[in-house]
This record gives C-alpha cells, structure tokens and sequence, in this order.
C-alpha cells in the first residue's frame, strides 16, 4: 500500500510539470506586456528596462520559466502587480473558504444524492424511479449561477431575507460563517447531487444483480441488511469516482458563486485578478488549484484501491 | 440506424429532448422573423416595463425587448455550442483516432497533453484561456473548444482501441489495406455512437460554459445579448423587475435540460452494452 501511495505521487511529479509549463506559455501568450500595464505607454526606455530586469523580463525564455518554478518550489509565488502583497499569502488565506465551501457542498449533495438514488434503484421503473430521474437530470441541467440568481430573487420577493453581508470567518464567528456559507453551498451541492444519483442508482442495480446478493437473501437477511450492509458498501466505489471527478467542477464552480455571494475565496481572486490583468496573481492562484484538484483525484484514487480489495497496487 | 429510430420512438422521455431541441434550433434559425423588436434597440420610454402585448417578456433597464433579445440570444448560445463543440470533437476525433489506433510514443504524448488539460476545471481553464486572447465571441469558442478537446480524444480513443482487435479489421490489415484506408475506412465509422452521444451532451455542456464566461463578462460582449449575460445584468434589477431575471434563467435551463435529455436516451439507445 504505501509502495502504491508512493509510487502514484512520483507519477504526480510529471503531471504537475506540465501544468506548470502550460500555464506558463499561456501567461506568456498574452498581448501586451506586463511593463506596458504597469507603467502605461508613455514610459521612458531607461524605467521600462529596469522594470523588465526586475521581473526577470530580459532573459531567456526558458530561464523566466525555471526562476519562476524555482520560486514557486521554496514558496515563493511572486508578489501581486497591484498590491504588492506576496501571493502564496493571499492564496492560502483564501483557500480556506474555497476548501470550506467545498466540503460543505459536497456533503449537501451526498445527503441529498445517496438516499435519493438508493429509493430510484428499489423501486426501478416506478413513478418514484422516473422522478428521481427528472431530479437528477434537473440537478445537472441548472446551471449554478442561474440557480443562484433565482434563488435570491424567490428569497427576497417571498420572505424578504438577504444573505449577511461582509464575510466572517469559520473561526470567528461559526453560526455567522454557516449562515453565509449555507445557500452558496446549497447552489453548488444540488447541482452535484443530480450525477451523484444518478451514479449511486445505477451501481446499486448492478450490485443487486449480482450473486453474493442473491445469496444473503436467500440465507433470510432482512431487506435492511441486504441494503446498507451489502449492497451500499459495494455500490461505494463507482460512487467515490463520480466524487473524485465532480470535485473538480465543484472548485470550477466556486469561481462564479463566489462571485454572486462575494465570498472572498480563491474563485473571486482568480476572478479579479483577471479583470484586473493581474497575471502573476491568475498564474499562481491557477497553478494551485489545478495542483489542488491533482491531488484530490489521486486521494480518491488512493481511497477507491483501500476499499476495493479486488484492486491490486501493482 | 432504423432501430434506433424505432427505439427512440418508444422512449418518450428521449421524445421530449428532441422536440425541446428542436424546438430550440427553431428558435435559434427563424429568430429575427420571429421577434417583434430589434434586439439591441431601446425604447427609451419604456424601460423596466412588466411583460405585455408589445413587450412579451417585458423590457430591460435600457428599455430593450426581453423576448427579441432571448430569441437572439438562443441563437448565439447554439452558434457557440455548435462551433465549439466543432473544435473540440475535429480535434479530440483525430487526436484519438491516431493514440488509439499506434498506442506508440505519439499515443503517450497525445495523452498526457489531454491529462494536462483535463487537470483543470473545465470553467477555471475556459476562463484562463479566454483572459489570454481577450473577451470576444470568436476567442470564447476557442475556448470551449480546447475545454472539451480530452474528453473526445479519451472517447474516441477508447473505441478505437476496442474496434482494431476486432477481426474485421485484423482481416483488413492482413490482406494489405493501407494503414490510412484501415482508420479511415474502417476503424473510424465504428467509432461514431460513443462520439455522438458524446457530441450531444458536449452540446450542453458547451451552452453552459458560453452562459457561465458571459455571466462573469468574459464571454459574449455587450450589446450583443447572451442568456448568461442577460441573467448577469438583471441582477441589479431583478427585485424590481423579476422578468428579466426569470426569462433568460427559464432559457437556460430548458435549453441544457433538453440536450441532455437528449444526450441520456441516446447513450442509452447506443451503448451496445444496455441492448
């Protein structure tokens, strides 16, 4: 096991690489210059070289790129073009929303998903099995920014009730901090939800197919046990993978809900970074998600292989 | 291809993705000779005003018709969706074609291009790359269209390596086909069910993602109308004037709810395994 674990992060340190050169080439593709952003057009040539020495603008290609990642390696990602303020700082104090906001979604939409699923895959072709078809295919067919800009309208017409405004951390204040986070996370978990269902209907109909199922039934083990003892643990794995892959949309999607609930996480920054061509604040704050991302798969991974002992680490 | 029909007729739920798509590509085709109104026009006198005779689904803050700007906003999503989701599966179809079909050192190469790019979440990489080439409609297919590119090369790929084992093709090869006559002619039309059905919910997913980088203002840019730059605009309005929140949003979502109806049938209907 720990040989697999090992051998499955060394696989990591190419993959890694190449995200970091793509996003290095993309940076460097475009228009414009960072000298030109900073000091406008009208820059004499001397303050202009010196601007460029001093972001390493002068040298080769290659060379910008292995001064970047040598930075990025002993933590240092650069400092912001606006602020001035050293990014890896300002990545990780945002990166604890995000992560929060994250868990939380995923969790909203596993107790929506999983007991959903389970109902459709028992009563298989019934009217309950065809509207948690429609659920779930609404679940992945609304758009979570759609989804949220209507929530806010119902919830303001109907019951007057606006979401708290200036964001408090989990620490300070923990009531305050999940009556924030609690309708973003809402927004992002259903839209989770509807593949989750989907995927936990269709494994539970596999596994109840199968032999060793037929046999506990026939030893007279209640429906109950057949279920949550047999069935459910088995019908875990594929669950866990669509997990593993919706994670990813999950932090994709904190980019835009944090953005209509002005949630200061690592979406809003990327965002504003953007909008502010702020470019080595989007590098390295892409750059870590991406990595971020990588690594929940491979912990997915990790976790699919422990509980399905049927997969070797070879 | 008749038992597909035929099968399809029996699945009503598929039935109601393709009169819903349908109904959409109508939308998007006959747009401007449907709407009563110029889309981008202002009726100065008549903004913010609540759905009626002249105005169907009421106006906007700047007095524009919300239904001419809907219908032509139908057609924007469904020319993105269409040229992006173009991009994407040209380039994912012949990437795959080639790993699957050498599974050589280029096969290695394609595929760990497409696990780079599939690292990424698809908006957070739509977003980089249309902040790269700047906001526009023609860079944000571009963009969308690279989103997409893996999951059509691990698609094709995949069934090219499941066809080329197959005896027919085996048999072509010993009697001494060309190896481009052998992928093209033989190996590449038995590729197309996983392809298609990719290609549909690719489809939804493509409108999603053009309605997501419209809403943060990175995709289409104003005054051309957008669903999703409509629902990002009518934020400020909407407790006001709901209409013009509720009617791009209401869209939206039948327009992705019927792909992928669609795109579900259609998996169902080709995926040999669940005949």
């Amino acid at each position: 096991m720990f040989a697999y674990i090992l051998r499955r992060l060394l696989m990591l340190i190419p993959v890694l690489f190449g995200i970091s050169v793509f996003i290095f080439l993309i940076m460097k593709m475009i228009p414009g210059d960072v000298v030109s952003t900073i000091l406008g057009t009208e820059a004499t040539d001397e303050a202009r070289r010196q601007l460029e020495k001093q972001f390493g603008l002068n040298l080769p290609i290659y060379q910008q790129y292995l001064q970047w990642m040598g930075g990025v390696l002993t933590g240092d990602f650069g400092v912001s073009l606006r602020t001035g303020k050293p990014i890896l700082g300002d990545i990780i104090s945002r990166f604890g929303l995000t992560l929060e906001l994250t868990m939380l979604s995923a969790f909203i939409s596993w107790i929506i998903a999983i007991p959903l699923g389970i109902v459709a895959a028992l009563k298989r072709n019934t009217s309950t099995d065809f509207g948690v078809r429609i659920i779930s295919l609404l679940g992945v067919s609304v758009p979570n920014f759609a989804l949220a800009t209507l929530l806010l309208l119902v919830l303001s017409l109907a019951f007057s009730y606006y979401p708290p405004a200036g964001y408090v951390s989990l620490f300070e204040d923990p009531m305050k901090n999940l009556q924030m986070m609690i309708l973003p996370a809402f927004v992002l978990g259903t839209a989770m939800a509807g593949a989750v269902m989907r995927m936990t209907r269709s494994s539970i109909l596999e596994v109840l197919r199968q032999d060793f199922i037929r046999t506990i039934r026939a030893k007279g083990a209640s429906e109950r046990i057949v279920i949550f003892n047999h069935a459910l643990k088995n019908a875990m794995i594929p669950i866990l993978t669509i997990i593993g892959m919706q994670i990813g949309t999950l932090l994709g999607g904190t980019v835009i809900i944090e953005q209509i609930f002005s949630l200061p996480g690592l979406g809003q920054m990327v965002l504003t970074a953007i909008n502010q061509r702020d470019y080595p604040v989007v590098q390295g704050a892409v750059l870590f998600i991406a990595t971020v991302f990588v690594l929940i798969n491979l912990l997915v991974d990790i976790l699919y292989s422990y509980l399905d002992p049927r997969i070797t680490y070879k | 291809m008749k038992e597909i029909m035929a099968r399809l007729k029996k699945d009503k739920v598929g039935i109601v993705g393709v009169i819903g798509v349908g109904l959409v590509l109508l939308l998007g085709l006959f747009g401007p000779w449907l709407s009563p109104h110029d889309s981008t026009e202002m009726y100065k006198e008549h903004m913010l005003e609540g759905p009626s005779a002249t105005y169907w689904f009421g106006t906007d803050e700047f007095g524009r018709d919300i239904f001419s700007r809907v219908v032509e906003g139908a057609r924007v999503s469904l020319y993105v969706g269409l040229i992006s989701v173009g991009i994407g599966a040209s380039l994912g179809f012949v990437f795959g074609l080639i790993a699957g079909f050498f599974q050589n050192w280029v096969d290695n190469l394609i595929m760990r291009i497409m696990d780079i790019l599939f690292a990424f979440p698809d908006i957070l990489l739509a977003l980089t790359i249309v902040a790269v080439l700047g906001p526009n409609l023609e860079n944000t297919m571009i963009a969308i269209g690279i989103v997409f590119t893996p999951v059509f090369t691990r698609t094709v790929r995949a069934a090219v390596i499941a066809v080329k084992e197959m005896e027919f093709i085996i048999s072509a090869k010993a009697i001494g086909v060309k190896t481009h006559k052998v992928i093209f002619r033989h190996v590449s039309p038995n590729v197309l069910a996983p392809f298609i059905v990719q290609s549909t919910l690719a489809l939804s997913g493509a409108i999603l993602t053009e309605a997501a980088l419209s809403f943060l203002g990175l995709g289409i840019q104003p005054p051309n109308p957008s669903w999703g730059a409509m629902l990002n605009e009518s934020r400020q309005y909407m407790e006001i004037a709901p209409w013009i929140a509720i009617f791009p949003a209401l869209f939206i979502i039948v327009t992705i709810f019927c792909f992928n109806l669609l795109g579900d049938s259609l998996r169902d209907l080709l995926d040999p395994k669940l005949k």
